[in-house]
């Protein structure tokens, strides 16, 4: 019976009004370890108030090699952003 | 000294502290997982600083310019007065368990009393002690269990380890006599309230745990009165060390 | 893939670095980008955690409590440190464990500056001052490096580092404003710790073969030799201010480069140790191989209880 503990993701909210956010990873054998694993590798510098872990195999992630056409059509949709349309300077708060 | 009570009294808590936290400095750089190892730092670190504010707070009512530092170290072995459990050795990782988790449970019910000492500093330690203490409770806990129902192998270290600590634990609830007219006072706190509740919330646990409770009746214990196993002198060298071949110096 | 497309892909790879992009984990790239960045992370991440031991042996003995909880929580971030870099090795398809292996096995190095005793405690001031600081120069420059989790990782290190340096020339100011025999104490460790933190950087320029790629792919953003100059002139004017002499007769001011001018390394030194023949290698692959074998039964511990747990959920909800 030799098996290594698995690889999580953390994901810390350094304050409650921001995202989490990925702060890294680390090895665990269970979710409740992975926990208090993260909070002691990744919060030892007071900077979390809230922590998710999940466990890397569990992340479905998109391949860099399909990103031409994942990421790449976006980049034409520019009537999406507020400076595609002309207004007089006359017209304020929009 | 006048609060020669108080002063003993500050100093059977704080030298739990410090001795366990000794205990766990041994470790760092040698856990069972580069994770587990910072763990138990932090545990050692929490501890370490619940001691400098205690014995700062000694420190102040021995008077005579004393330091914290002179208080944590420059006594005899025969003043210390932490129990026997904090100083057993790291035998292996389940005894830094079993010692972490029976000391852990005793502690937290300690702090949660000495929050309503009618002492403000001390009251106020506790206060911010207990979340610390808290964690460590479920992270010795938690690790009770893994170990406990585990393999094989590790149910048995485990219940080596539990069996080997067991007769440690009467000592936490001995009251001495100058802890008795501490609790008189309403500055120090009657263990012996908690004693039922720290045998059932152990025992519940052990059992989780998969292990077998310890009938043995036996107790060991002397600390309190500074009396202390073989090992604490040595413990003694390394903490007084610098301190004792360099007297009077500033580090 | 074809030669030809093989090729063209590494093209388009090099610029993308020349041009300051980053490169991840699930990127395309050329084998030895992926073999030099898992050697080179690994062992950053060895020395890291064997760097914790030299160290480690002083809590127990720290001559005061605030020193103590300092020194604990800088060994700690070491450890924490390690972490984040094998965390950053591992994107790249390689496991702790197999970097363990090669680490207990011989096949990976570490920095060899921890195969010296720290025998006083004035070793602890001048492992932080000097091979803290030794190490921060390198770790500057590797947060803008090419391979983003090594970056982001070293982000993060740098930023918590920032309190090691000080911490140790904090010892080192304590005790040369201290007694004689203090003072003495730090002059001791100077002598002792200058040589081999001049050796962190590496063999000379024109014994580093591998100097050219790894600037090219910004593992490296100086040479050694230049590093080198950077943490002297840096450091003496620390030695003069804390009132201790550098032990190189040779070491002097040049106004016309506007560097110090130094001695020749023991490069004999430097191979005997990397080589594994230091004063304390044997000790501290002793404690590394000691650590993880004697964990061996917690670990295995952890996962069968693990996966107990799962069972019992499963079959609680089936």
């Amino acid at each position: 019976m030799k098996k290594d503990w698995p690889l999580w993701e953390v994901f810390v909210r350094s304050k409650n009004g921001l995202e989490h956010r990925h702060f890294g990873s680390l090895h665990a054998a269970d979710a409740a370890m992975a926990l208090e694993n993260a909070r002691d590798v990744y919060t030892r510098r007071n900077e979390g108030v809230s922590i998710w872990v999940v466990e890397s195999k569990y992340i479905t992630a998109s391949n860099p090699e399909d990103n031409g056409e994942m990421f790449e059509p976006a980049q034409s949709k520019v009537y999406r952003h507020p400076t595609f349309y002309d207004l007089p300077d006359e017209v304020k708060h929009m | 000294m006048k609060n020669q009570d108080l002063y003993i009294y500050i100093l059977g808590i704080a030298d739990n502290s410090l001795i366990l936290g000794q205990r766990l400095g041994e470790l760092c750089g040698h856990g069972p997982s580069l994770e587990t190892d910072i763990a138990l730092t932090n545990i050692a670190l929490d501890l370490f600083g619940q001691t400098r504010s205690y014995y700062r707070y000694a420190a102040s009512l021995a008077g005579e310019g004393k330091t914290e530092d002179d208080v944590a170290m420059l006594r005899i072995e025969r003043d210390y007065r932490n129990v026997l459990l904090v100083e057993q050795p790291n035998t292996h990782f389940g005894h830094v368990i079993a010692r972490q988790y029976l000391f852990d449970v005793f502690h937290f019910q300690l702090m949660t009393a000495l929050v309503d000492s009618n002492d403000e500093t001390l009251a106020a330690v506790a206060a911010k002690g207990i979340k610390e203490v808290g964690y460590h409770k479920r992270f010795s806990g938690d690790w009770l269990k893994r170990l406990g129902d585990g393999t094989g192998e590790s149910h048995e270290k485990m219940q080596e380890a539990i069996d080997h600590f067991w007769p440690y634990i009467a000592e936490l609830f001995d009251t001495t006599e100058s802890d008795e007219r501490m609790i008189e006072s309403g500055v120090g706190v009657d263990v012996a309230t908690f004693r039922e509740s720290y045998y059932s919330e152990v025992t519940d646990q052990l059992k989780e745990a998969t292990l077998t409770v310890p009938e043995n009746p036996y107790s060991k214990k002397g600390g309190k009165q500074g009396v202390h196993s073989e090992h604490m002198g040595y413990i003694l060298t390394e903490l007084q060390y610098m301190q004792r071949t360099y007297p009077n110096l500033t580090w | 893939m074809s030669e030809k497309e093989v090729k063209n892909l590494e093209v388009i790879f090099e610029a993308r670095i020349e041009r300051d992009d980053k490169i991840e984990p699930k990127d395309w790239m050329p084998e030895k980008y992926r073999k030099t960045h898992i050697r080179q992370i690994s062992q950053h991440a060895h020395s890291e955690i064997v760097g914790m031991l030299p160290e480690g042996n002083w809590i127990t003995r720290a001559p005061s409590l605030r020193r103590k909880a300092a020194l604990l929580a800088k060994v700690q971030d070491e450890g924490g440190h390690g972490l984040y870099l094998y965390a950053a090795a591992e994107t790249l398809g390689i496991s702790r464990e197999e970097m363990y292996e090669q680490l207990h096995t011989g096949k990976a190095k570490y920095s060899s500056i921890f195969n010296y005793p720290a025998i006083t405690w004035a070793d602890i001031g001048a492992i932080g001052w000097l091979v803290d600081g030794a190490a921060i120069i390198n770790q500057v420059a590797l947060c803008s490096t090419s391979f983003g989790p090594y970056a982001r990782a070293m982000v993060r290190i740098c930023k918590e580092e920032s309190f090691h340096q000080r911490q140790g020339y904090e010892i080192m100011l304590t005790l040369c404003r201290g007694t004689e025999e203090q003072k003495a104490m730090a002059q001791d460790a100077l002598n002792r710790w200058w040589w081999p933190s001049l050796m962190m950087f590496g063999p000379r320029d024109e014994d580093s073969p591998h100097t050219a790629q790894s600037m090219k792919w910004k593992l490296k953003r100086k040479t050694n030799d230049e590093l080198r100059q950077q943490f002297i002139d840096q450091t003496v004017p620390q030695a003069d201010l804390l009132g201790i002499s550098v032990p190189d007769p040779e070491l002097k001011f040049n106004s016309e480069t506007g560097h110090y001018d130094f001695g020749e390394i023991d490069w004999d030194e430097f191979w005997q140790v990397v080589k594994g023949h230091g004063p304390c290698n044997k000790e501290r692959m002793e404690a590394r191989v000691g650590a993880w074998e004697g964990g061996a039964w917690v670990r295995d511990a952890a996962m069968a209880y693990a996966e107990k747990q799962e069972k019992r959920k499963v079959a609680k909800a089936s």
